[in-house]
């Protein structure tokens, strides 16, 4: 820990605690002037509390900041921001109805008389949207731009405030290949200009390509701080989860496919979209892949009936079904596990329990009553079954961790017990470990003759666990991979075809 | 370095229990505690305040508004609002006071009916309030105000813009009974709603799914259940306890009136929030509200007993509910910190 270069940020003994938890303790480091600093650990490791402390959302309880040199103590986000520490969250925080430009200014628009200066703010905007290599109209509404697009507002906006020490939080995590190359050219870009940065991500082999050095966390500890180069994978991982991991293969041979469980023919989401269809058999686990915004999602969400659709049929184990809502389609067996969990998928402020029964409280009840203690029973095994880490199955869901949030939306379809699982990005935002529990839950299923459809951004991942993988580019399905077949470049040359032409 | 030292604290049983008894403090006792004081503040101050006979007095005019609150309560979980509440129960007071007052009818056939009309007109009222809202995909505010409206001036048209009285006697009587000296009947009608509504909230599926669709609605659309149905639900129940609250407004004033209900909306409204539920819907009982009205009326009446004008009365009232909201705030705060 003991590189030559002047620290910007010095951390000693730094603590903080929470009723019932210990989130931080005894974590010292310095962060460089000047490097790109990667901070990994698995969800709870203690990284946002870190962060927080840095952004001014929490107060250390323990140890000491220092930021240049002097004490750092900001009492709110804002304070932070004046010190010149920006974070970028993984939520993004824009608003959506104002412009590019005003949101890149909001907290210092340019202003005579109490009157936005228009002209000076869009010139302001501009120069801010080239040094990050956006060039989009700063007069449009943010609401107009793609996730991508949306990050790097973010990032222009924290440049906006000169900040010296630039915190990014899984920025990768909803964008596809090209979109993070762009990214990473820009962060180089940042750094050759000395902003510093510290860089969190879940996605191991791209923090080669930026990091100077690395950080990893592990229960609140801090399990040491090295040079990236030289650093394996393998060995990073161990450091993280505290244990050696297998690779991300978990296909299993043994597993026998049975009969055709869902058929989806010439299915239309609109009237200017093309036609869908595929098939998924009993004891298979299909793969979607495709860039962001290439129609995987609409596609399932149509044929699970959350969206209308203009055309097409969907059969479920053999038998034509009727699916106009979501009511109809997880009455005929089909569950979805959507990809925003938070927007669509968990009751935030309810227990872990009634979040699990919501599928079907009927079967927790009699004449209409609830039956806690059933309730409590089936919460508690299926806990068990998914390794999920909370106080208790009362616990309300908002305060668990990202991977123990998802598990309780795949537990959710285990207590329907449908039989056709639709999972949209089940891994995103889920530490490493986890994933490897989901992985091997999904694998559980499939050998009790389920059938899951299962949409990733991450091609490895779909390589490690499915039967088939099915492409999707610009909402049409461009190629349908075999096991043996199975290659990344050839997946992402697939996702890229109808861009292409 | 062991691996698990930093998660598992493990706390004492001892701890573990009295941070549950604080949790049943700040969650669901909070609003006791709150009545609680400001019952002993009127006690010491105010003369004749702690009597018998004026906590009859308190019980008596407190019906109405809770009855009303417990149906708001259903509306508000949803994430909606009820404001035609105070029209609807003038249109049901002059519906059942004309029928009971129709010639020809003996008192047994009569009064049946008219409870029956109370209750359906106020039913099909909230009924429309949320069919509309939910078929258009209109705020709920918008819609019931011009229920507000309409129900008003129906309640106009069809007593001809008079006052009805000359209700039976024997309904006249029951409306003043006080059972056991201490329990006036008008009352236990409206502790009888609220105990309704608590065990439909706490142990019936449709209870949950109130909850769950206040939280979030599309997540619970996404799990298979149609949230429209239940927040139609909601308002039906919230009409159907107007529909109630002007069968009590009948027991206690024995005349039918268009003019009845005036502003009522505002104190269900206010009973509700002081009673802990949240305005984003998801969060609240309906205890809280039975609370958050016997409050509001106790404050009402210990002003009056204070000597309070009732020029200065509505002010107390009014920063009395804000109160309620900051405070809520911290009770939040404070909850979330303990859930960690």
């Amino acid at each position: 820990m003991s590189e030559a270069g002047d620290p910007l940020l010095e951390l000693h003994a730094v603590g903080k605690r929470f009723p019932g938890a210990v989130a931080l303790s005894d974590v010292s480091l310095s962060i460089n002037r000047g490097e790109t600093h990667i901070l990994l650990g698995e969800n709870g490791a203690g990284k946002s509390t870190l962060i927080k402390l840095l952004a001014g959302v929490y107060a250390p309880d323990d140890g000491e900041i220092r930021f240049e040199g002097q004490p750092y103590r900001p009492s709110s986000p804002h304070g932070a921001s004046a010190a010149g520490i920006r974070v970028v969250h993984q939520e993004l925080n824009l608003m959506q109805h104002l412009s590019i430009a005003e949101n890149l200014m909001l907290e210092k628009l340019p202003s005579k008389y109490g009157l936005v200066q228009r002209s000076k703010l869009r010139a302001k905007a501009s120069a801010l949207l080239e040094e990050v290599g956006l060039s989009v109209d700063p007069r449009l509404r943010v609401s107009a731009l793609g996730i991508a697009q949306m990050q790097l507002v973010e990032i222009a906006k924290a440049l906006g405030y000169e900040s010296k020490l630039l915190i990014l939080d899984e920025p990768t995590a909803t964008l596809t290949p090209p979109e993070i190359n762009r990214l990473f050219q820009i962060i180089k870009r940042l750094k050759a200009k000395g902003v510093t940065i510290i860089y969190i991500s879940h996605r191991l082999h791209e923090i080669f390509e930026i990091g100077d050095r690395v950080t990893v966390l592990r229960n609140g500890r801090l399990m040491l701080t090295r040079a990236l180069e030289g650093f394996a994978i393998e060995d990073i991982v161990r450091t993280m989860v505290g244990r050696r991991m297998e690779n991300q293969l978990v296909f299993r041979e043994d597993v026998a496919l049975g009969d055709e469980l869902l058929r989806v023919r010439n299915l239309k989401r609109n009237n200017r979209a093309p036609e869908v269809s595929f098939d998924v058999r009993r004891g298979e686990i299909v793969g979607v892949a495709g860039l962001v915004g290439s129609g995987r999602t609409e596609t399932v969400r149509a044929i699970f009936g959350a969206d209308p659709k203009a055309g097409g049929e969907v059969w479920l184990s053999g038998h034509k079904a009727e699916v106009r809502s979501p009511k109809m389609a997880v009455k005929s067996g089909l569950g979805l596990a959507t990809e925003d969990r938070k927007e669509q998928g968990l009751l935030l402020d309810l227990s872990c329990e009634a979040n699990i029964t919501i599928t079907d409280p009927q079967k927790v009840a009699r004449v209409g009553l609830l039956d806690r203690t059933a309730e409590a029973r089936f919460a508690s095994d299926l806990f068990g079954k998914l390794r999920v880490k909370a106080k208790s199955t009362k616990q309300i869901i908002r305060h668990l961790s990202g991977g123990n949030q998802q598990k309780i939306v795949l537990a959710k379809w285990l207590f329907r017990g449908s039989d056709m699982l639709i999972l949209d990005e089940p891994t995103r935002g889920v530490d490493v470990g986890a994933k490897h529990e989901i992985y091997e839950l999904l694998w559980m299923l499939a050998a009790q003759g389920k059938g899951i459809l299962m949409i990733s951004s991450e091609i490895p991942e779909l390589i490690g666990v499915c039967h088939r993988i099915l492409v999707f580019s610009k909402g049409k399905i461009v190629g349908e991979l075999a096991r043996p077949e199975f290659d990344q470049e050839k997946i992402l040359s697939l996702a890229f075809q109808e861009h292409i032409q | 370095m062991t691996d698990d030292a930093a998660y598992t604290p493990s706390p004492t049983v001892a701890k573990r229990r009295a941070s549950k008894l604080w949790r049943f403090v700040i969650r669901d006792a909070g609003v006791v505690v709150a009545l609680v004081l400001i019952l002993i503040f009127f006690s010491i101050k105010a003369p004749y305040f702690a009597t018998s006979g004026n906590f009859l007095k308190i019980f008596v005019q407190t019906a109405i508004n809770t009855v009303l609150a417990a149906g708001m309560t259903f509306v508000i979980l949803v994430g909606g609002i009820d404001l035609s509440v105070g029209s609807v129960l003038a249109l049901c007071t002059v519906v059942g006071a004309l029928i009971m007052t129709a010639e020809g009818w003996s008192p047994y056939q009569s009064v049946p009916l008219a409870l029956f009309a109370c209750a359906a007109t106020g039913a099909v009222c909230g009924f429309l309030n949320g069919w509309i809202s939910e078929r258009w995909r209109i705020p709920s505010f918008i819609v019931t105000l011009g229920m507000l409206n309409v129900a008003h001036g129906a309640a106009r048209v069809i007593s001809d813009n008079s006052t009805i009285t000359g209700l039976p006697q024997s309904f006249v009587d029951f409306g003043n009974l006080i059972i056991g000296g201490f329990m006036p009947s008008i009352f236990m009608i409206a502790i009888l709603v609220v105990l309704v509504g608590w065990f439909v909230l706490r142990f019936t599926v449709f209870g949950r799914l109130i909850f769950a669709i206040g939280t979030n609605a599309e997540a619970v659309r996404l799990s298979g259940h149609n949230p429209p149905f239940y927040k139609i639900a909601a308002f039906t129940i919230s009409g159907f306890t107007a529909g109630i609250a002007a069968i009590v407004y009948l027991l206690r004033l024995n005349v039918g009136s268009p003019i009845a209900g005036v502003g009522y909306e505002l104190n269900a409204i206010a009973a509700v929030i002081i009673g802990g539920t949240s305005l984003n819907g998801g969060q609240g009982s309906i205890i809280g509200t039975l609370i958050g009205a016997c409050i509001l009326q106790v404050l009402s009446t210990g002003l009056q007993l204070l000597g309070v004008g009732d020029n200065f009365k509505p002010i107390v009232i009014g920063m009395v509910v804000v109160l309620a909201v900051i405070l809520d705030t911290y009770r939040q705060r404070l909850l979330r910190r303990l859930d960690y």
